[in-house]
């Protein structure tokens, strides 16, 4: 197969113009300058004096920026331009799933019908949104295969652990004193940090040198004491537990419960489904698998499906369906209680329905097999330059593995995938998950096309002759960014978190 | 039905044989047979953009509460503020909406100096040398201070004002039930907190909010003398709006500041996604939740930020973090930034001025009608409750018909049982923003002295 087509994932032409430094918007703020404008209110005008008892009045302005609506404008049109994006160029960010967001769900969250609702207002008043909610949890509840669903959590981290606390009142409901969570040593970093904030201690287990579960680990650590077990199915290194059955036979027997970490879901929607497999408790990541933007590093939303048996410990209140068709706010009958300050990131939530809707049933199966077709072709594509770490089929990533690059020319993994960004490509995810040396994990995700796979993994290719060629190049690596690598020792070191602790 | 995925099907059949495959279910040969959906899910089939569309028209429909329907009284934590066009332009820039978290800092200078001004802005605002870049929302900011309050003094018990939002201390509680945490409500007397009611001994934290959620100014002194005498940590609560106006947390002695960030330019969004404001002493800075940008410089010298002091965080202390915070709020932030930015130093003090004076403009004749009576005589900032002779549940339906959402009932928000009111059935928060004219003033009270008839 010949690939000449133009890869529509490679950023390499962004348009910049030169290489200085942004300022700050406080650098270009000139005293007295303001953008901002207020309606006509014709609300008489009293002063602050009269409004405010002095005891309460800041005798300071706090400063803020100064600046025309031009300048404002212009810099953060800047600062974007710094910034790589989905819509810039591929972003195979392991773990992350950086696809596509369709414009279209976008479009939807941004009506009014929708973002101007007060989340106070009664329900008789929001009924739409209430009936979108319900809407929702059963399509969420479908594609888990579990019973019922909190929407509430804003995020990965906040669904793990309102999961661990729905664990803890199960058990304490039958009077059962449990004080250990199993993770496996591949698991994200907020596992372990969950569980001690849902107040278990940690029993990590190892992996087998096939990169999944050792079942025989795992028996030794079970016993009455265990609350449950949390995993990533496919796991952390894009391999799917292949002996879940046997894992959550074992888990039960000793009265656990199986939490199921959703992160790598988008691998498996509409071919095989967590409540299927023996868990109990799901939380989903919208921004990962239903393609909702991640905005930076946030905002994300976290729900949480669970068997029957746990949902009268769900959070509440619940957008509930009544019998008489319209919908109300329910209190589940032991509910754990909130874990949001209002419903949860409702507008994450319109746009990652809006998703579900688009694609139906058989869309969200395709979404799935495209993201393990690509990841498969580029582990596969690449297997005489960066081997996968473990040689077996994956799913929607492959972890790689730099370790020969190391031992032979002291290139690194940090090192290839900064230089890979110069090539117009984000990079990988490195140094994740902390089980393979050199690691660098690949989730091309299913809308990459095959030309940009293929130009990826043309870059790959000459990096790695660069590394044996001109290696300082890959260790200086980038040199063509708005900035080439920065001191985070000395970030650290000398912590300048504000621009007053800078005293410029 | 929409698509997104690029494979022609002739690709796809090259893909497969690239690999020896024959078929795309080929590539989930090892997931255990008896385990694969044999049907697909049973869900409807995909459909067109247009044809979602459509579905979603029945949702925004059904939505009475909307602003173009109905004007404006309620706030209890999600206000209607002005977000002005630039702002929303801006803030919608697909460079800040579909990047990922700033890990490789040599691509994402954008979003990491975005950030590190918004948290210059929010520590100018809270008086306090350290804010993070951002945390859910209000309530899990809350969650997040006491938690390290917690691990700071080695304490357990919370001593929390009533006044603190409900949902809040509901959060809080939620959350105690895995670190174990002892919470000790101070009750509110006459709209604001007697501490006196309870123990403050052995207190980790002592939480005031400023204003309160029925919108009172509390002098935060007292609390601070007793979290001083305790050696426990004092955590405020505070509306980042009125720090246009009135005393920043920093100046009332705060260790930890928390608050709720969607007034700036976040629209009400039916409660998400918000911004969750977090400040705190230089004494607390290991155990900071969350991310936190530093400058620093790159190879050529040149001023570059970074995400800093990483060894705090869940991906690598694992169990010993003090927090599992990774995704954040970071496209709120940013647009906070931008929208402070926007309303520069003078303008949010107009903001702010405003507000008070809409209030003020309000509630003198709201107080005067029949049916209606004052709950305190505490000062107050943009918003405030009143009692009222019919249940306010009552009067807030009245008030539909006549075009208003009219503010919210306090049981609506804390139950019937709270301790922070003698009837929060017949309680009513009212809220006006720089946004309310006297005119929709005029009509509401109007409208207002009927209803609660």
């Amino acid at each position: 197969m010949t690939l000449k087509a133009q890869p529509g994932g490679r950023a390499s032409s962004a348009p910049l113009l030169g290489n200085g430094t942004e300022p700050t918007i406080f650098e270009m703020s000139v005293a007295g300058r303001s953008s901002h404008q207020l309606r006509t209110t014709h609300v008489p005008a009293m002063t602050l004096e009269e409004l405010v008892p002095s005891a309460h009045l800041n005798p300071d302005v706090v400063p803020l920026a100064e600046v025309s609506e031009r300048d404002l404008v212009a810099h953060f049109t800047r600062l974007s331009h710094r910034q790589f994006a989905v819509d810039l160029g591929a972003y195979p960010l392991g773990s992350c799933t950086m696809k596509y967001n369709p414009k279209f769900c976008d479009s939807v969250a941004a009506d009014p019908g929708l973002n101007s609702v007060h989340p106070g207002a009664p329900a008789a008043l929001t009924q739409g949104w209430l009936r979108l909610m319900v809407d929702l949890e059963e399509k969420l509840c479908e594609v888990t295969g579990m019973a019922a669903a909190t929407l509430q959590p804003s995020a990965g981290a906040a669904g793990e652990l309102t999961g661990l606390l729905l664990m803890r009142a199960y058990h304490e409901a039958r009077g059962d004193v449990r004080r250990r969570v199993i993770i496996p040593d591949s698991a994200h970093g907020t596992n372990p940090a969950s569980v001690t904030l849902g107040g278990y201690e940690v029993t990590t287990i190892p992996s087998d040198e096939r990169g999944l579960v050792d079942l025989d680990a795992l028996k030794k650590v079970l016993g009455p004491d265990v609350a449950g077990i949390m995993l990533t199915n496919p796991n952390t290194v894009g391999l799917f537990e292949e002996e879940i059955t046997e894992i959550a036979a074992a888990v039960h027997e000793v009265g656990g419960l199986l939490y199921y970490d959703g992160a790598n879901l988008n691998a498996i929607l509409g071919v095989v489904r967590p409540g299927d497999m023996g868990f109990d408790i799901v939380h989903m990541n919208l921004h990962k698998t239903f393609a909702t933007p991640h905005g930076g590093g946030g905002p994300g939303a976290g729900p949480v499906a669970v068997a029957a048996r746990l949902a009268e410990y769900l959070p509440g209140p619940k957008a509930t369906k009544l019998a008489d068709g319209t919908f109300d706010w329910v209190q589940p009958a032991n509910s754990i209680g909130r874990v949001h300050g209002w419903h949860g990131n409702a507008m994450v939530l319109a746009r990652a329905l809006a998703y579900i809707d688009v694609h139906g049933g058989d869309g969200l199966t395709r979404v799935a097999q495209h993201a393990v077709l690509n990841a498969n072709w580029l582990r596969h594509r690449l297997r005489e330059v960066l081997p996968a770490a473990f040689d077996r089929p994956c799913m929607h990533e492959c972890v790689l593995t730099a370790s020969a690059f190391k031992q032979q020319h002291s290139v690194k993994a940090l090192d290839l995938a900064k230089r890979l960004m110069e090539k117009g490509f984000h990079a990988p995810t490195v140094y994740f998950p902390l089980i393979v040396d050199e690691a660098l994990m690949f989730e091309p995700t299913e809308t990459e096309s095959l030309q940009t796979l293929e130009a990826m993994a043309q870059a790959l290719e000459e990096i790695a002759v660069e590394a044996a060629a001109t290696p300082e190049l890959v260790r200086n690596a980038p040199t063509a960014t708005p900035v080439s690598r920065v001191d985070e020792a000395r970030a650290a070191r000398q912590l300048i978190p504000t621009e007053d602790a800078a005293q410029r | 039905m929409a698509d997104y995925l690029p494979h022609t099907s002739e690709e796809v059949v090259d893909m497969l044989d690239f690999l020896g495959l024959s078929t795309l279910d080929d590539l989930f040969a090892h997931v255990p047979a008896a385990l694969r959906l044999s049907q697909g899910l049973d869900m409807t089939p995909g459909l067109s953009e247009p044809d979602v569309a459509n579905i979603f028209a029945e949702y925004t429909s059904a939505n009475e509460a909307t602003l173009a329907k109905l004007v404006c009284f309620a706030g209890a934590g999600a206000y209607d503020h002005e977000v002005p066009a630039v702002v929303k332009m801006l803030g919608s820039r697909s460079e800040f909406v579909t990047a990922y978290t700033p890990y490789q800092p040599e691509v994402a200078q954008g979003i990491l100096q975005a950030i590190f001004e918004y948290q210059t802005m929010i520590s100018r605002l809270s008086g306090l040398p350290i804010a993070n870049a951002s945390l859910y929302d209000g309530a899990t900011a809350l969650v997040e201070a006491v938690n390290m309050a917690a691990g700071s003094t080695g304490r357990s018990k919370l001593v929390i004002s009533a006044g603190v939002h409900p949902h809040w201390r509901e959060t809080v509680r939620t959350f105690a039930q895995g670190t174990g945490h002892e919470l000790v409500i101070a009750p509110l007397v006459n709209g604001i907190t007697n501490w006196s009611a309870v123990d403050t001994s052995g207190a980790a934290a002592i939480v005031a909010t400023y204003p309160n959620y029925l919108g009172f100014l509390e002098d935060l002194s007292a609390p601070k003398s007793l979290a001083t005498e305790n050696e426990a940590l004092f955590i405020v609560c505070g509306d980042p709006v009125a720090a246009g106006i009135l005393k920043t947390a920093g100046q009332w002695g705060a260790d930890i500041y928390v608050g709720e960030g969607q007034p700036f330019g976040t629209a009400l969004s039916f409660g998400g996604p918000y911004l969750g404001l977090f400040a705190c002493t230089e004494a607390q800075i290991r155990r900071l939740p969350g991310r936190l940008v530093g400058e620093t410089v790159d190879t050529e010298g040149r001023r570059a930020f970074v995400t800093t002091l990483r060894a705090r965080e869940q991906d690598i202390r694992r169990e010993k973090a003090t927090s599992n915070v990774c995704t954040n709020q970071t496209l709120m932030a940013v647009t906070a930034a931008i929208q402070l930015s926007y309303l520069g130093t003078h303008g949010l003090r107009d903001v702010a001025t405003r507000c008070a004076q809409g209030a003020r403009y309000a509630y003198e004749q709201i107080v005067a009608l029949d049916g209606v009576s004052a709950v305190s005589d505490q000062p107050f900032f943009r918003e405030f409750a009143v009692s009222t002779a019919q249940p306010a549940d009552v009067v807030l339906e009245r008030l539909v018909v006549d075009g208003f959402l009219g503010g919210l009932s306090a049981n609506s928000l804390a139950g019937a049982t709270d301790s922070s009111l003698a009837d929060p059935t017949h309680t009513l928060l009212i809220t006006v923003t720089e946004k309310r004219t006297k005119i929709e003033i005029d009509t509401y009270v109007a409208a207002l002295a009927k209803a609660v008839k």
